[in-house]
């Protein structure tokens, strides 16, 4: 529903812009959806259409290749230490002067890193101290005495029982010294509309808000409709330093994609969050290059060659990161998160040439994580474009897949994943981004009555700890139910002191400026270690279980008599648990207030910091060892899913969605020859798989096509292989750019050979 | 890897990897309920194809069969392969005792993953026609179901196999380990003769054959021994492939787990070359070869 009139402003020049435009409700108020459902052109062709690099693709890549190298080995190329980045701090930068098709990058150089310090300034500091860049002492005096940080604003409020959980890992990850991410504006309304029907828009909004009493949440309200068209003015006024007018429509498809990227650069040059993601573009696009085309203005080339700068541009955005968030989020990710394909709601596929040629990116230039390209999988898109992703993962390993089936039946056919599997619908919905807990620890912590397995500090409140020799499930049961009310309690604790705090010292401007007045928030929180839980009760209730306690009676070991279900076999007493355990926790998150009244949701996904959680949990009783690495997101345990990848996969898929709205995560390595003897073969037994688990309503597949020896010898010459590609929960990474320890995480995870 | 009657798991020749995963141990019968009835009762259940001895069972692709697979692994085998790397499929009392109606409410549960990867079921072992009457009742519950089905054997007991569960089998993935009988005797301790006449009934009932051939150095890769195979198979009407499995040592620690003696210690897994001029040999008839 339009909810924003489009102004008449300028009404000769959009006319002419929207020419060959099937009109509609589009036309007057802001609905990208219905411009994108009334004038795309489905494709249900194959790719045989597609065409290669130009030389000047080639070279412009070639310029920043010819970067990587220094920049792998320093960790970031370069920095501007003086100037902090906003949307106009910077003079005009370029890859290569005159030889862009769509310009603009975050600082004057690419690769070149702004400090983005209201988030937190000790980030920053630590991040210029790590690379070796001074602290400028203006900057440092504006970031210390005059102006306050989100990171500042968030430990004045934090109440103690957040802290303790916060340094005892049992909470981590918290978006409370840098920038939150997971927003992601509606940069394709720039490109529809023209900057100025943006602003005219707001200034209606405000015209509403102004009418109401003056209460703290429209005060709020109106404070960032005024900072939204601040920020709208700068985009203009960025624009206008490349040599663009972006205040009236795109009227061509080179200036829908450099408005578009335009919107997106305002929102990467002033938010360094944790996931800044783009949307669902490429069929919007479409409609463009298509307009061109017909109109003979361009050739499949040159749409192609305009989708490949703009891919390289998605590529090169960088954020300044200490080592301790590469840890967490190794490779250096953005989420540059593009969603593709996907069904409308009147049955159409949403699948156009563009959806194709955004993928072909990978072919022209290469393989490589960002952008994170996501397709929108259901059993029912055409056979050719299943095919050619199908082939594409093979080929590069560097798509995702997620339910379509799942995302549009709750979120209609114009959500976007933001991160990795957080579906919202474009300018629409945010969320709050909310990390996650470390449940496995928390089982510990309701067997050791509260107590730190590893530090023995009591943490959560005193309870009853575990008593006698053999642990009981029912008993074990009814204490873990304890702990995670006391944990369900003290997390949205802390998001919402967190949330509070970015809205007031970090609000994403130029992103919600891109949305509706009225948005849906959700407080997306998320657990860690689903199936080191699940594991341990299952071995607690089928096997023996006997607690070894140390000399103080805290429980730090377990010895495991028999045999037990095990998570990821399709098997139900195992699975169930599973369930339950996600089930449970939606439940107790659900019962807390949030701030802004936002929407629970949660993820079962942990991107690489399974490894991390894993170091800082003791010994579980599922058999896992002190420190081992959890398995990704909602993964099975290394080498405990043994019937085969789709088995695996089946008991995930169990796990209920509308308990996880905000996502579930699977990640599956699998050989090439695991999946057929030839490449026709290989590519119609992976359509099948992915169609398999679509139906099954899995979430989210990542896919990694990949012999385990390709990954020992990238180990040992990572110059070899600058641009491998692995599929990690939910993104994808350099592979040579994880840290040695991940890397060794990935190599024991369970390769299928047959799958 | 573990759960493969037919020959060569992994190696490393740019050749397809066969069967199950590499790093496991046993996958096991994960999920479905085992019988506890009395040991007399036991044995009349499984006369009557109640009651099946189950290694395992596992979801696989581009193995076993067309798409998308549940491959059930029954345990016991008549042949005694020098080169079996699921020794311990060998004896049928080392499986689970499980019943025919749980493990059809087991393939049940796959019927959409099988529609949709064009895959089905696929009854492999130990030697699937050593329990004829279970086989037969899950073949005829498959059937009922809609479940394209297909089992991997030797051919050796061929005659277990009645006309009527002929009729419920779509493929029959035929292993044929020598083309020279003494050869094949050395190799399983069995005759070749119930195998090449299995494989003609098949040919003859029009039903689809996808022939298996384990490629050991020294002992199975003579040229005679290959062309005898090749002969034969190419008189087969219903073959429509042919798989060369490379042999690989991967299956040695089980004969010591099983205090069984492996007389292959010493045996090398065959060159690409060698690998290549045995296609070859298949290819030369106009087989299509993997």
């Amino acid at each position: 529903m339009a909810t924003t009139a489009v102004p008449q402003t300028g009404a000769d020049a959009t006319a002419d812009a929207w020419d060959g435009f099937v009109t509609g409700p589009w036309c007057d108020g802001i609905d990208v959806r219905d411009f994108i459902q009334r004038n795309y052109t489905p494709y249900n062709g194959d790719a045989t259409f597609l065409a290669g690099p130009t030389e000047r693709t080639t070279g412009v890549w070639a310029t920043l290749s010819a970067m990587f190298p220094e920049e792998r080995a320093k960790g970031v190329y370069d920095i501007d230490n003086h100037v902090p980045g906003t949307i106009t701090s910077h003079a005009p930068g370029y890859i290569s002067e005159g030889n862009e098709l769509i310009v603009g990058l975050q600082t004057d150089a690419p690769l070149k890193r702004a400090m983005i310090p209201n988030g937190g300034w000790r980030m920053v500091v630590k991040s210029l101290q790590t690379y070796g860049y001074d602290v400028d002492p203006e900057v440092d005096k504006i970031f210390s005495e005059y102006r306050k940080t989100h990171n500042d604003g968030v430990f004045d409020v934090y109440p103690p029982n957040v802290r303790a959980a916060r340094s005892s890992h049992i909470i981590t990850g918290l978006p409370d010294a840098y920038g939150r991410g997971r927003i992601i504006g509606d940069y394709r309304r720039v490109a529809l509309y023209g900057v100025d029907a943006l602003i005219e828009g707001k200034r209606m909004e405000r015209h509403e808000l102004d009418m109401e009493r003056s209460v703290e949440d429209v005060i709020r309200d109106r404070e960032e409709n005024a900072e939204q068209i601040k920020a709208l003015n700068e985009l203009k006024q960025m624009a206008a330093s490349y040599g663009y007018d972006i205040s009236g429509p795109a009227t061509t498809a080179r200036e829908a994609i450099q408005w578009l990227y335009f919107g997106y650069l305002a929102a990467v040059k002033e938010q360094n969050g944790a996931a800044m993601s783009l949307g669902r573009t490429s069929t919007f696009l479409d409609v463009y290059l298509q307009r061109d085309l017909d109109n003979g203005t361009i050739t499949e080339e040159f749409a192609q060659e305009l989708i490949d700068d703009f891919v390289i541009k998605l590529r090169i955005v960088r954020f300044l990161r200490t080592p301790e968030y590469d840890e967490l989020f190794s490779g250096d990710p953005t989420w540059v998160t593009e969603s593709i394909a996907g069904i409308g709601e009147d049955g159409r596929p949403l699948v156009t040439k563009s959806s194709f040629r955004f993928l072909q990116t990978l072919y022209n230039i290469g393989p490589a994580p960002e952008p994170n390209l996501t397709v929108l999988w259901s059993n029912r898109l055409p056979d050719g474009f299943k095919r050619f992703c199908a082939q594409v993962s093979i080929d590069t390993s560097a798509i995702q897949y997620e339910s379509d089936e799942l995302i549009r039946t709750s979120w209609g056919d114009d959500a976007a994943i933001a991160c990795c599997v957080s579906p919202m619908r474009v300018g629409k919905q945010m969320q709050f981004f909310g990390a996650r807990v470390n449940i496995a620890k928390a089982l510990l912590y309701a067997i050791n009555g509260g107590r730190d397995e590893v530090s023995g500090k009591q943490v959560a409140p005193v309870s009853a700890p575990v008593v006698g020799d053999v642990l009981d499930f029912d008993d074990v049961s009814a204490k873990y139910d304890k702990l995670l009310d006391w944990l369900a309690e003290t997390y949205v604790d802390a998001l919402n002191c967190v949330h509070y705090m970015h809205d007031k010292y970090a609000y994403e401007r130029i992103e919600m400026a891109l949305h509706d007045k009225e948005i849906l928030r959700t407080m997306a929180c998320g657990i860690a270690g689903l199936s080191v839980v699940a594991d341990s009760l299952s071995a607690i209730k089928y096997a023996t279980v006997t607690p070894v306690r140390d000399e103080d009676g805290l429980v730090t070991d377990y010895v495991i008599d028999g045999d037990f279900p095990k998570y990821g076999n399709d098997d139900d007493r195992a699975d169930d648990i599973a369930v339950a355990i996600v089930k449970s926790f939606m439940e107790k998150i659900r019962a807390q207030k949030t701030y802004r009244n936002s929407l629970h949701t949660q993820s079962v996904l942990t991107i690489t910091s399974n490894v991390v959680y894993g170091k800082a949990t003791g010994n579980t009783p599922d058999g896992r060892r002190a420190g081992e690495p959890f398995a990704p997101g909602a993964n099975p345990m290394n080498g405990r899913d043994s019937h085969g990848m789709l088995a695996s996969a089946m008991s995930v898929a169990k796990l209920p969605y509308s308990e996880a709205m905000d996502g579930i995560s699977l990640t599956s390595t699998v050989v090439p020859s695991g999946l057929g003897r030839e490449r026709d073969e290989q590519i119609t037994n992976l359509v099948g798989l992915m169609d398999a688990y679509n139906v099954q309503s899995g979430y989210h597949l990542n896919v990694n096509v990949l012999n385990r020896d390709t990954l020992e010898d990238a180990m040992e010459h990572p110059e070899n292989y600058p641009q491998l590609t692995i599929r990690v929960s939910g993104y994808a990474v350099n592979f040579v750019r994880l840290t040695r320890e991940q890397q060794l995480d990935v190599l024991s995870r369970t390769f299928h050979g047959g799958l | 890897m573990t759960t493969q009657t037919t020959g060569a798991p992994v190696i490393d020749l740019g050749v397809p990897v066969i069967g199950g995963s590499h790093s496991r141990s046993s996958a096991g019968t994960a999920g479905m309920t085992t019988s506890d009835a009395e040991r007399s009762e036991k044995l009349s259940q499984m006369r009557a194809g109640e009651l099946g001895s189950l290694h395992s069972w596992e979801l696989v692709t581009a193995v076993d069969g067309p798409g998308t697979r549940m491959t059930t692994f029954l345990s016991g085998c008549p042949l005694r392969c020098l080169y079996c790397h699921n020794p311990d499929t060998m004896e049928m009392r080392r499986g689970e005792p499980i019943g025919a109606d749980e493990l059809l409410k087991r393939i049940g549960r796959y019927t959409k993953v099988f529609e949709v990867t064009g895959g089905g079921l696929t009854i492999s072992g130990g030697e699937p026609l050593m329990q004829p009457a279970f086989v037969a009742n899950i073949l005829r519950g498959a059937k009922e179901l809609g479940v394209h089905t297909a089992i991997d054997t030797s051919g050796y007991l061929g005659a277990h196999c009645s006309d009527a569960m002929l009729e419920d089998i779509d493929l029959v993935l035929l292993d044929v380990k020598s083309g020279i009988p003494e050869t094949y005797k050395k190799t399983t301790g069995r005759d070749l003769q119930p195998t090449l006449d299995f494989g003609r009934r098949v040919a003859d009932s029009g039903t689809e054959i996808w022939i298996r051939f384990v490629l050991v150095p020294g002992l199975t890769d003579a040229e005679e021994n290959v062309e005898a195979v090749a002969d034969y198979v190419s008189t087969l009407s219903t073959v429509s492939r042919v798989e060369v499995l490379p042999f690989h040592q991967m299956g040695q620690d089980k004969w010591a787990a099983l205090g069984m003696t492996y007389e292959l210690t010493e045996t090398r897994a065959p060159s690409p070359e060698l690998v290549e001029r045995v296609r070859g040999q298949f290819r030369a008839r106009g087989l299509t070869v993997f």
